[in-house]
């Protein structure tokens, strides 16, 4: 079984919590972390329609907070605090169906369990 | 008829050990460090006593669990290395000088004491003027502070107050009462209240709320709404995020505010979008409003806002046309020498679109401290009150706000004169929870200038600043919020809720106090009536006296839901006499604004160019050809906080000007490179970001800079950079008419490249 989080990113909007609340449990350095948000833009496709997304990319620092430093609910320091709440951990077969519910989003297929 | 408080069942007690034999504390982080809003929070300290964890709390219906970086980093800051530990003075001679010298908090609090007292013996209390910071947990303290001193000049050091202020007041006069757009948050059960309606439209002025978080507002609970189908229309020089997922985006030319509220006025009388009903039971002076903003086509505002005139009709439709529209106004409304008229304009929108007090639109909470007119008032002895400096002269200062005029309290300072012409010396000054130097005041060497006239100055903080550096002699140690006990009772919709202290340094030798503590504890010497409380828990409850809960109880339950309604102008609930309607003389929404009238000003808004400006003057922009905007928000850094903090810092490292690509043309500007911003009043250095999503002819840039990090700490050697790289050299205390507003947004430069 494979964990993954499923990102809308048509919401995302660059805020870096997840960036600081991975570093700060992690305890890594400055832009380093298990997850750095990504920009595309801001640039005009034609008028009055602007290319403008973030995206959080998850890198090989993430451990799915298996560490010991997950949030007291039980889920990734960014999951819990993502201010604009488009971060979901789970299965990545449950959350494909997710997946297919809107248009914007993209799946991380992080890590084998079991 | 007894109020209905509502509490939170929580899952835990306030403070709990976890498996791990962590302690969590359960809080609100009202700050410094942070912002404005007092998120619900759970403090993690270890077996030491350090706090090694902050999580937001999801039982808390304000942020959900949510947290921004800020409060997620904030051991950085409780921990930091160049924290205020001890009580200092310095001889006021060597006053810019890096020399201070280490006393005990019963030493300080003696001097300040005793040159305090000396000045009000000598020359009465109002020579002691009391500065506060932006709005976070400072306005009941420093209030009750001042006015049980005797002093009625407690000051925002802003030109013009043109932060909230102008908003606060202006609503006040114009409806009787403040609105706040209505997100749920008034509900413990947020989104999912039956009586709750997603805003149909969110129109986004002159902020940028995800990342400002101002006012109450949790800024992505904009996000939250678009998620639930709300439109956006956005209102800023800047192509912000937001915009980008926007109905219509109105890039607008910054100060020109009134200008474009009066044309949207203008679309939605003469297409008869308006809200009959609520025209004629509620507004007065619809018919003189209509006639005035003929004039003001579409196509006039295109001149003077350069956006075009079939955007802004667009916008206006959708407003019109939206079951529930909030008016997300933010500071760029205050910081204008037009603000009233602008905030005027504005909220006139607001009333012939029908959106007061319904659901999804614009809401009028209730209270259990008005907080933003301070605590205490009865303490200040009423001849007292007639010397707050600067009232002859700004009737609607005077009337409804609660600090003295700024600029009128320098120039006192200054010449020892008030705006009477009578003498009024100015002899002392208390610092609390500002960097007004390299913040909130324009002209900074001004500033300085008139401080050193002052003979005793003392301050309180958490960091050393280079406002405390520059022009105080005493300074205290401030506790940082997982330090201190306190109340979370602000702006927006407000709630009872606690902080509550998790880290106690004292066995470290550590003795850090809190803004409320020291308040008390210095209050009580000056008037020891005025603070009958042992501890700060008792004074918190007697504050909380309504809710029927102490301090503890509060704690236990927080956070405590006042009873809310819509439609109360139709019950009688929002005037004391219990009538229906507006809290105003007509009892409706005064359009045509008898106080203004009355106070000398326009009874309906007026457009004014601002001073400095492409067509007021001319030969001015010939030479200083940018329009530049300033105080643009970034994620990590708070007004001029967190600047030492390496986190927040390493998100946003250096004080940048965002150029489009017009003006990266006009002066060969390359990205990233150094250029200094220059006027005839000022310069300041910054670093340049090309960004196509400024509209043409307009940069902007960020506030509050200096460099903690800096071996130039001393005023000789630069002040940690406070002046250099200041973008509030670039104007000059200029306030408008109604006292209200100053040009810190829209102002006239140059660019000049740096030869290396």
């Amino acid at each position: 079984m494979v964990r993954g989080i499923l990102v809308d990113y048509e919401f995302c909007t660059g805020c870096h919590t997840c960036e600081i609340a991975c570093a700060v449990s992690h305890d890594l350095p400055n832009n380093r972390a298990g997850v750095v948000v990504h920009h595309e833009g801001a640039w005009e496709i034609a008028k009055d329609a602007w290319q403008d997304t973030y995206l959080p990319v998850f890198t090989d620092v993430c451990d799915l907070c298996e560490c010991g430093t997950k949030a007291h609910d039980g889920v990734p320091m960014c999951v819990h605090h993502c201010q604009a709440n488009v971060l979901k951990i789970g299965d990545v077969e449950d959350l494909t169906k997710d997946l297919a519910a809107k248009p914007k989003q993209t799946l991380y297929a992080l890590k084998e369990e079991g | 008829m007894e109020k209905k408080f509502q509490t939170i069942e929580h899952e835990k007690p306030w403070r709990y050990v976890t498996e791990d034999g962590l302690t969590v504390t359960r809080g609100s982080a009202w700050s410094g460090p942070g912002c404005h809003l007092g998120c619900g929070i759970l403090l993690y300290t270890d077996k030491d006593g350090k706090l090694v964890k902050i999580e937001g709390d999801p039982e808390n219906p304000f942020n959900k669990g949510r947290l921004c970086v800020r409060c997620l980093d904030a051991m950085e800051a409780v921990y930091h290395e160049d924290r205020l530990t001890t009580p200092m003075k310095r001889d006021p001679k060597d006053r810019g000088k890096d020399a201070w010298t280490p006393i005990t908090w019963d030493e300080a609090y003696d001097l300040i004491y005793e040159k305090f007292n000396g000045f009000r013996e000598e020359y009465g209390p109002e020579s002691v003027a009391f500065f506060q910071g932006t709005g976070r947990d400072i306005a009941p303290w420093i209030t009750r502070f001042a006015w049980s001193f005797g002093s009625p000049n407690n000051v925002f050091g802003m030109s013009g107050n043109s932060c909230y202020g102008p908003r606060v007041a202006g609503a006040m006069c114009v409806t009787g009462s403040f609105w706040v757009g209505d997100y749920s948050q008034q509900f413990v059960d947020r989104y999912d209240d039956p009586n709750w309606k997603v805003p149909e439209v969110i129109v986004v002025w002159g902020n940028n709320p995800l990342k400002s978080n101002s006012d109450g507002l949790y800024g992505h609970w904009v996000v939250d709404c678009m998620k639930r189908g709300s439109k956006i229309i956005t209102i800023d020089p800047q192509r912000i995020w937001l915009a980008n997922k926007a109905e219509v985006h109105l890039p607008i030319r910054p100060g020109t505010d009134a200008a474009m509220a009066m044309a949207m006025l203008n679309v939605i009388i003469n297409e008869d979008l308006y809200d009959h009903e609520f025209v004629d039971s509620w507004t007065y002076g619809f018919d003189e409003l209509a006639a005035h903003v003929q004039e003001w086509t579409p196509e006039k505002a295109e001149e003077v806002t350069w956006v075009p005139a079939d955007k802004i009709r667009q916008a206006a439709r959708i407003i019109a046309a939206a079951d529930g529209c909030i008016f997300q106004w933010g500071v760029a409304v205050d910081m204008q020498k037009n603000a009233v008229a602008a905030g005027h304009a504005i909220t006139c929108i607001q009333a012939i679109t029908g959106n007061v007090d319904n659901p999804g639109g614009m809401i009028c909470p209730d209270y259990i401290l008005m907080y933003f007119s301070g605590w205490g008032r009865e303490l200040l002895d009423p001849e007292k009150r007639k010397n707050r400096i600067g009232d002859s002269k700004f009737p609607m200062v005077a009337d409804a706000y609660s600090k003295a005029d700024a600029d009128e309290v320098y120039n006192t300072i200054m010449t020892g004169k008030n705006e009477k012409g009578e003498d009024h010396p100015m002899k002392g000054a208390w610092i609390q929870t500002t960097n007004f130097l390299v913040n909130t005041a324009p002209d900074p060497e001004y500033l300085i200038e008139a401080f050193h006239k002052l003979e005793f100055v003392a301050a309180i903080d958490l960091f050393m600043t280079p406002t405390i550096m520059e022009l105080a002699d005493v300074v205290l140690p401030a506790a940082s919020f997982p330090e201190r006990q306190g109340i979370r009772i602000g702006d927006g919709v407000q709630r009872a809720e606690t902080i509550n202290r998790a880290v106690d340094r004292r066995s470290e030798g550590i003795d850090v106090r809190s803004d409320m503590q020291v308040n008390r504890e210095l209050g009580k010497r000056f008037n020891p009536d005025a603070y009958p409380w042992d501890n700060e828990e008792d004074m918190f409850s007697s504050i909380f006296a309504e809710t029927g809960m102490r301090f503890e109880e509060v704690r236990e339950q927080a956070p405590v839901y006042l009873p809310f309604e819509y439609h109360k102008y139709k019950t009688g609930k929002l005037r004391p006499d219990g009538q229906v309607g507006f809290n105003t003389r007509t009892g409706r929404i005064e359009l045509w604004c008898t106080l203004y009238n009355g106070y000398g000003l326009d009874p309906l808004p007026v457009y004014e160019e601002p001073t400095h400006s492409p067509y007021r003057t001319p030969e001015e922009y010939e030479q200083f050809p940018v329009v530049l905007t300033t105080g643009s928000r970034n994620w990590s850094l708070f007004h001029s906080e967190h600047r030492q903090i390496p986190r927040m810092r390493a998100l946003h490292p250096d004080p940048t000007v965002l150029v489009p690509a017009d003006i990266a043309e006009k002066f060969n500007l390359a990205d990233g490179e150094w250029v200094v911003l220059r006027n005839q009043f000022g310069s300041c250095k910054r670093k340049v970001v090309i960004d196509q999503t400024m509209a043409p002819g307009i940069a902007s840039t960020d506030h509050g800079w200096w460099f903690p990090e800096s071996e130039g700490r001393s005023e000789e050697d630069g002040l940690f950079g406070a002046l250099e790289y200041n973008c509030n050299t670039l104007f000059k205390f200029d306030q408008g008419k109604a006292g209200f507003g100053c040009d810190y947004k829209n102002m006239l430069v140059t660019i000049d490249k740096i030869e290396e």
